[in-house]
């Protein structure tokens, strides 16, 4: 057979004279890379940069680099395109890949800046002061009345249908990542952590193990169009059911779980057979226009006793059209997902290429519902690449009710976004089934490293709520006055809402 | 048992032209009554659910007229539902348990995501019949819609089973994952029809879709084999033939007596190579 073309893109380099010869590496590399030898020899064209095998050899004589094999320059066909073409020359294949889009586009949140107080509007002292990090998800009500509480004072008349929101600690929740796709200790670690945070996870498209059972009120869960693990009970189970339409890294593009990832737990979470492909069709069969959606979201009203019911789309062109759409047909929120967001598994093209930047989406949601006098009908969840809890609180500030976070949860447990889910062979035992592999994480250590890391962005958001002056993060929603852009075009600026820094 | 939604204050006046009023209900020991003339769906359904509650074992629904949502999420056995005219869209949807039976049409997805239960439909149905259903049993006298059976999936012991009576339209059994489709082509209004449309088991990777009749290559999809049923075969159909016939008042002998057309995935994983790994 013919040699391939592809060179590898690493090369594993260890250092010999302080190897202990442990075999650590040998058995920390989910992909198989080294083979031992009375010393470890690694085989470079396996290696994916997951750092494993340099976290854990006590020597710390192992490094990853970059194998800069001279290609002649050319601006036009990058190193990686020819690379590309040569592997799709062998296989015929379509190119699979995972975790977010890695192309340089523009990052509009880096030329945002959050504004600050001054002497004319004081700052507040985080340290001293209350600071309401808490939101609520689901429809407002149009108007509220009130009535004598009978002790000379005021209550709210009869009932206004706030009482089914969803209270949420912080803005910030677990982006939907399913049992599957993610492990179930991954999911473990979530539930706990978004348990103790006061926020929730979510199910994704893969059902919900029995053992997340117990932290339900703190789960929302999906419904896709492949249905799996979808039932009376699931819906029952969940503190909020989400449609799921769309993702960011794949708009229009439905997802598939190959068959050798459907374990026998996965199988029975998912009600399928265990080793056949689990398919989501990229439409659900039942949804081919906004009524049609209506009909979902009140058919999940009725099964549900009324639930928060909320819709997720991928951010695309025209999306302020579709969100109002959303809006009417019911949705108690919407979920907006930009390109940057991550994935399980995509094509390789349609990651990189489709959709657009969560700011835009989202202002240009915001917008258009304020304009239309229903904001208040829906909430607003903003994800697609929001790296810390400056993002959190520029998406805040652009018109996002809470923002959701996926990359950076597994980056918190471990990931090194080396691109590579799609195999099942995550040597952090994040994005894998394979038992040696999955129980590198522990729920419990898993649930600390994202409690902190939700604290820490909570206390970073109370920290920017202080400077900007303003003690409820209610109040930096849409307020996009306190945004400036340094660097970005008149057009994206106006779309934004957002004014040049100076003026 | 479900909950009850938190009470809302119902707009006032006429919905979508559905009253919102309390339906009148009749009971006579554990068979229940409710008379859905002009009846709003939320209403209609709540008076379902708090008559289940309340121990009622027969619940007959008159005067239905396209309201949506009916036996919709209910998880309870032993309960069975008859409706009088014309049932709404999403019948049974995330169905478990519950016995449905109605004397009339029944309108889009019926069955959809049923996990469980049976459903008798003596009329014609519309289009995403038994949509992801993975468990319980939806028979139809008449002829379907379009997209019947998408995503049927099967595990364990729940199989599911959906059986026509009459013609179908495009879309049959679409990435049909498990269960059984049966189509009969036989109480149909539509003699000038073939028996199915196109892309009929398109993208199928699980279950068996068995057709009353023959069908040619060019209305299946790429990823069946169509064969004659065997005599395995009809030791599978036969006893839900047995079953569909006796729920509808039929003859099953006349049902078997002509030959039917196996369907059948070619592989479980029709994907397997379309992808490489970056
Ligand atoms: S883990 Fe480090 S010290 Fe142990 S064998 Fe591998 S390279 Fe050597
Ligand atoms: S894939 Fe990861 S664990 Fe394996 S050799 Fe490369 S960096 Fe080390
Ligand atoms: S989850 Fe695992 S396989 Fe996926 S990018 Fe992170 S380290 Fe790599």
């Amino acid at each position: 057979m013919q040699q391939t073309f592809v060179q590898p893109e690493f090369r594993v380099k260890i250092d010999y004279d302080k190897c202990h010869k442990c075999g650590r590496c040998v058995q920390q590399c989910g992909w198989g890379v080294y083979d031992f030898n009375e010393r470890p020899i690694p085989h470079d064209e396996k290696c994916r940069a997951c750092h494993r095998c340099v976290t854990y050899c006590p020597a710390h004589c192992i490094t990853i680099e970059k194998n800069t094999l001279a290609f002649r320059d050319n601006d036009n066909w990058s190193t990686d395109a020819r690379k590309a073409v040569w592997k799709q020359a062998e296989t015929g294949g379509v190119l699979l890949t995972s975790m977010g889009n890695p192309r340089p586009y523009e990052r509009i949140f880096d030329k945002l800046v959050l504004d600050a107080c001054q002497v004319t509007n004081p700052s507040i002292d985080p340290l001293r002061e209350p600071m309401e990090l808490r939101t609520y998800l689901g429809r407002k009500s149009d108007s509220v009345a009130v009535e004598p509480n009978g002790t000379g004072g005021f209550k709210l008349a009869g009932s206004t249908g706030l009482e089914r929101n969803v209270k949420l600690d912080t803005p910030i929740i677990f982006a939907p990542m399913s049992y599957g796709s993610v492990s179930l200790n991954v999911h473990r670690s979530l539930a706990m952590a978004a348990e103790r945070c006061g926020i929730l996870m979510n199910t994704g498209e893969g059902g919900l193990h029995e053992d997340l059972y117990p932290y339900q009120d703190n789960v929302i869960v999906q419904v896709a169009s492949g249905r799996f693990g979808v039932s009376p009970e699931y819906l029952q189970r969940g503190a909020a059911i989400e449609i799921k339409i769309g993702q960011g890294a794949k708009p229009g593009i439905g997802g598939h779980l190959p068959g050798e990832k459907i374990d026998r737990e996965v199988s029975s979470t998912r009600m399928i057979p265990q080793g056949s492909d689990a398919i989501s069709p990229a439409p659900h069969h039942d949804i081919y226009s906004i009524e049609d959606l209506r009909q979902l979201i009140y058919a999940l009203k009725e099964a549900s006793g009324y639930k928060t019911v909320g819709v997720k789309i991928a951010a695309v062109h025209n999306v302020a059209a579709i969100a109002s759409g959303i809006v009417r047909a019911g949705a108690d929120y919407i979920y907006l997902d930009g390109f940057k967001g991550g994935t399980g598994a995509a094509p390789q093209v349609i990651r990189d290429h489709i959709g657009i930047p969560i700011e835009i989406a989202l202002a240009a949601v915001d917008q258009r519902l304020r304009d239309e006098g229903i904001r208040n009908q829906t909430s607003i969840i903003a994800a697609g690449s929001i790296r810390s809890s400056a993002d959190a609180a520029k998406a805040i500030a652009l018109g996002a009710d809470v923002v959701a976070i996926g990359t950076a949860t597994l980056l918190a447990l471990g990931c090194h976004l080396c691109q590579s889910c799609h195999t099942g062979k995550c040597s952090w035992g994040i994005t894998t089934q394979k038992p040696e592999l999955t129980r590198r994480i522990d729920p419990e250590w898993g649930a600390e490293r994202l409690t902190n890391l939700i604290h820490a962005w909570s206390h970073e958001l109370q920290e920017i709520l202080g400077a900007l002056g303003v003690n409820a993060v209610e109040s930096l929603r849409g307020s996009r006055e306190r945004l400036r852009s340094v660097g970005l075009d008149e057009q994206t600026c106006r779309i934004l809402g957002v004014k040049p820094a100076g003026l | 048992m479900m909950m009850k939604p938190a009470s809302v204050a119902p707009p006032a006046g006429v919905i979508e032209g559905y009253r919102y009023v309390a339906p009148s209900i009749e009971r006579n020991g554990d068979a229940v009554t409710i008379d859905a003339t002009g009846v709003y769906y939320q209403q209609l359904n709540d008076a379902v659910r708090d008559q289940i509650a309340a121990g009622a074992k027969t619940i007959t629904l008159s005067g239905v007229n396209g309201q949506r949502y009916i036996g919709c999420g209910l998880r309870v056995s032993g309960v069975k539902v008859e409706v009088q005219g014309c049932a709404g869209n999403d019948m049974a949807m995330f169905g478990d348990g519950t016995e449905i039976e109605v004397f009339g049409n029944a309108q889009d997805g019926v069955g959809n995501t049923m996990s469980n239960g049976r459903v008798v439909v003596h009329g014609d149905a519309g289009d995403v019949l038994g949509y992801g259903m993975r468990g319980g049993r939806v028979y139809i006298k008449g002829d379907v819609g379009y997209r019947v059976g998408i995503h049927m999936k099967a595990y364990e012991k729940l199989v599911p089973v959906l059986v026509c009576g009459g013609k179908a339209r495009d879309f049959f059994g679409e990435y049909m994952a498990g269960g059984m489709l049966v189509l009969l082509g036989m109480n149909t209004r539509d003699e000038a029809q073939p028996i199915a449309g196109s892309f009929l088991g398109a993208g199928m990777h699980g279950g068996v879709i068995y057709v009353r009749g023959t069908v040619e290559p060019w209305q299946c999809g790429a990823e069946v084999g169509i064969t004659e049923a065997s005599e395995e075969d009809l030791a599978e159909l036969r006893p839900v033939i047995e079953d569909y016939a006796t729920a509808m008042g039929m003859d099953a002998a006349e049902i078997l007596a002509r030959p039917f057309t196996r369907i059948a995935p070619m592989s479980h994983r029709p994907y397997a190579k379309l992808y490489a790994s970056m």
